[in-house]
């Protein structure tokens, strides 16, 4: 294992990102501020308690969530595609290092990030609503776990992508969906009960519930069944990286 | 003493079916300065990438440094650096960050005097703090040299090293090969300038629609496919080529001050002697005379031109 290699590319990727502070961390703050202010503040205010948590402290787990693999995807997509894209990737691959060291470098400085942002977000929710934290160890093992998750999910796809559209257009097809009907603004328990059931197929609201129940104790499905689907869908994804690099898939020729 | 890379019966086929590479063998000697020359498409870069990893091999193998470059990967690459060909646009990174992050990429601990060193020996120091954005095509390129050497390669592969580079750069990084090799270091250079291989080059290979037709050492290919030439300063000049040298493929000057022949150090008979016997007979006198050796580039244009 070649840990200076892992140490250079995680100290280059986090020196990358506090100089492109104001875009990775402020950006994340002000939309989920914004969406407090329509959903908590203005909407919210006329919705009624949902399991005897208000509306506006029970969006803020999923807001988390929400965030956090938005910026995960795009952050560790970003990542990898830009130096596929400018040609420097030339002295990763030339490196006497294997995947696994430059998966860890880059996942890992892309989820530290990821999890600095969703921590800024509890903080800031805090300025909006009162917040009942009932166990911050289980929302940081959620918080981790999806963080690292969907960073992988973000290297598999800007290894995939080979230009700018398509590295945008998967976030905004696939993840978008996927994280507004998981749950994100309303309970699960709130739909019609075929709909419950299709939201079942939807690996973001086991996500969004594991989190919501470290917040409040409920939650749509049981929280040892939302670790499972997270460690599952992490691993799942580590071995798709692990495939790309021994295979050379779009790195090699 | 073993070669410090050794390429055997290797191969590379591109997915589009472009044979770039075809069996070649090549044995490169620890600390020489070798330089592979060939026209465009000739396969040099498909055989830099592959002994550095970017480029998987259809078939054969590499041996860096005794070390196989696929099953050894992390030994071999630790010894290896590249300055590619391409100028890949850096971005916003300074050249300082940049260097020591190639230093620790390749598993060297940090050493800012190393850094350092490489960076003056570049003339990169007044410029560690710029970012590479920053700085002209030529400075880009002397920084990916210095990215390279942070890591102290035991075996440097420079792509083309002056493609776009002024005289004067040519000039330095020529001077830091030649202290490069003075410290121990095996440097492989592919360029189209021959004149580069002709100064820089202990042996030069030459490669051509992906097979290595020559490999020989500079001097002894210059000798032994060189074409020469002897120019002779005549005392009186003459007004044309007297009839008595006909037989000679000899060109008189325009003031017809001086006469020029021109032989095949090849050939068994170079005509010299008879030249200048017949010279005497038609008392013709010469003042001073000099030979000429013709360049690497006529004997690298000749044998390209060959054909297969
Ligand atoms: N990634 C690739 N996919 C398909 N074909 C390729 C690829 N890279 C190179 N080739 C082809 O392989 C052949 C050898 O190319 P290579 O780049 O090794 O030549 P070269 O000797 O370095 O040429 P130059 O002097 O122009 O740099 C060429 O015909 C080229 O078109
Ligand atoms: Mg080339």
């Amino acid at each position: 294992m070649n840990f200076q290699a892992i140490k250079s590319i995680y100290k280059y990727e986090m020196a990358r990102m506090f100089r492109t502070a104001v875009q990775s961390i402020v950006a994340p703050v002000l939309s989920t501020s914004l969406y407090f202010v329509i959903f908590g503040a203005a909407i919210g205010s006329r919705i009624t308690e949902i399991d005897g948590v208000s509306y506006g402290a029970f969006i803020v787990p999923g807001l988390i969530m929400l965030s956090i693999m938005t910026e995960s995807i795009s952050n560790s997509s970003f990542a990898i595609y830009f130096p596929r894209f400018t040609g420097t990737i030339f002295e990763v691959l030339s490196a006497p290092v294997s995947w696994v060291e430059v998966m860890i470098g880059y996942v890992g400085a892309a989820a530290t990030k990821s999890v600095l942002i969703g921590s800024i977000i509890f903080i800031t929710a805090n300025f909006f609503v009162d917040i009942d934290l009932a166990y911050p160890l289980v929302a940081l093992l959620f918080l981790v776990l999806t963080s690292i998750a969907f960073c992988l999910f973000g290297f598999i796809l800007g290894i995939w992508a080979d230009g700018w559209e398509k590295l945008t257009i998967v976030p905004i097809l696939v993840i978008m969906p996927l994280t507004f009907l998981g749950g994100t603004f309303y309970s699960i328990s709130m739909l019609p009960e075929t709909w419950q059931t299709i939201s079942l197929f939807n690996p973001v609201v086991y996500l969004i519930s594991g989190m919501r129940w470290s917040f409040y104790e409920n939650a749509d499905v049981s929280v040892a069944l939302s670790l499972g689907m997270t460690i599952s869908f992490l691993l799942a994804c580590l071995f798709v990286v692990r495939w790309i690099f021994t295979t050379g898939y779009r790195l090699r020729t | 003493m073993s070669s410090i890379l050794s390429v055997r019966q290797l191969g590379k086929t591109y997915a589009g079916g472009v044979v770039a590479l075809k069996d070649v063998d090549l044995e490169i000697e620890r600390g020489e300065i070798f330089g592979l020359l060939g026209p465009n498409g000739a396969g040099k870069t498909t055989l830099i990438n592959i002994v550095c990893g970017m480029v998987n091999p259809t078939y054969g193998t590499a041996l860096v440094d005794g070390h196989d470059i696929v099953r050894d990967f992390r030994k071999t690459r630790s010894i290896i650096g590249l300055v590619p060909q391409e100028l890949p646009v850096e971005t916003f990174e300074t050249v300082w960050k940049t260097a020591s992050f190639s230093r620790g990429l390749f598993g060297k601990p940090p050493n800012p005097e190393h850094v350092e060193k490489v960076l003056r020996s570049l003339s990169l120091w007044d410029k560690r703090d710029a970012r590479i954005i920053e700085l002209s095509g030529g400075m880009k390129r002397r920084v990916l040299i210095a990215k390279a050497l942070s890591h102290e390669p035991e075996l440097l592969f420079l792509d083309e090293p002056t493609a776009g580079v002024d005289v004067e750069l040519r000039q330095d990084m020529w001077n830091v090969v030649r202290e490069l090799r003075e410290s121990g270091v095996t440097v492989i250079l592919t360029t189209h300038y021959i004149e580069e291989a002709e100064e820089m080059a202990d042996r030069v290979g030459v490669i051509n629609h992906g097979e290595i037709i020559l490999v020989q050492d500079k001097n002894t290919l210059m000798r032994e496919l060189g074409k020469k030439e002897l120019t002779l300063h005549l005392s009186e000049p003459l007004p044309g080529v007297p009839p008595g040298l006909d037989g000679y493929r000899v060109v008189l000057s325009d003031d017809g001050s001086e006469l020029t022949y021109h032989y095949d150090t090849k050939e068994e008979h170079t005509g010299i002697t008879a030249l200048l016997a017949s010279l005497q007979a038609e008392g013709i006198r010469f003042n001073d005379l000099n030979t000429s050796q013709s360049s690497l580039e006529e004997i690298f244009v000749d044998l390209v031109k060959r054909p297969a």
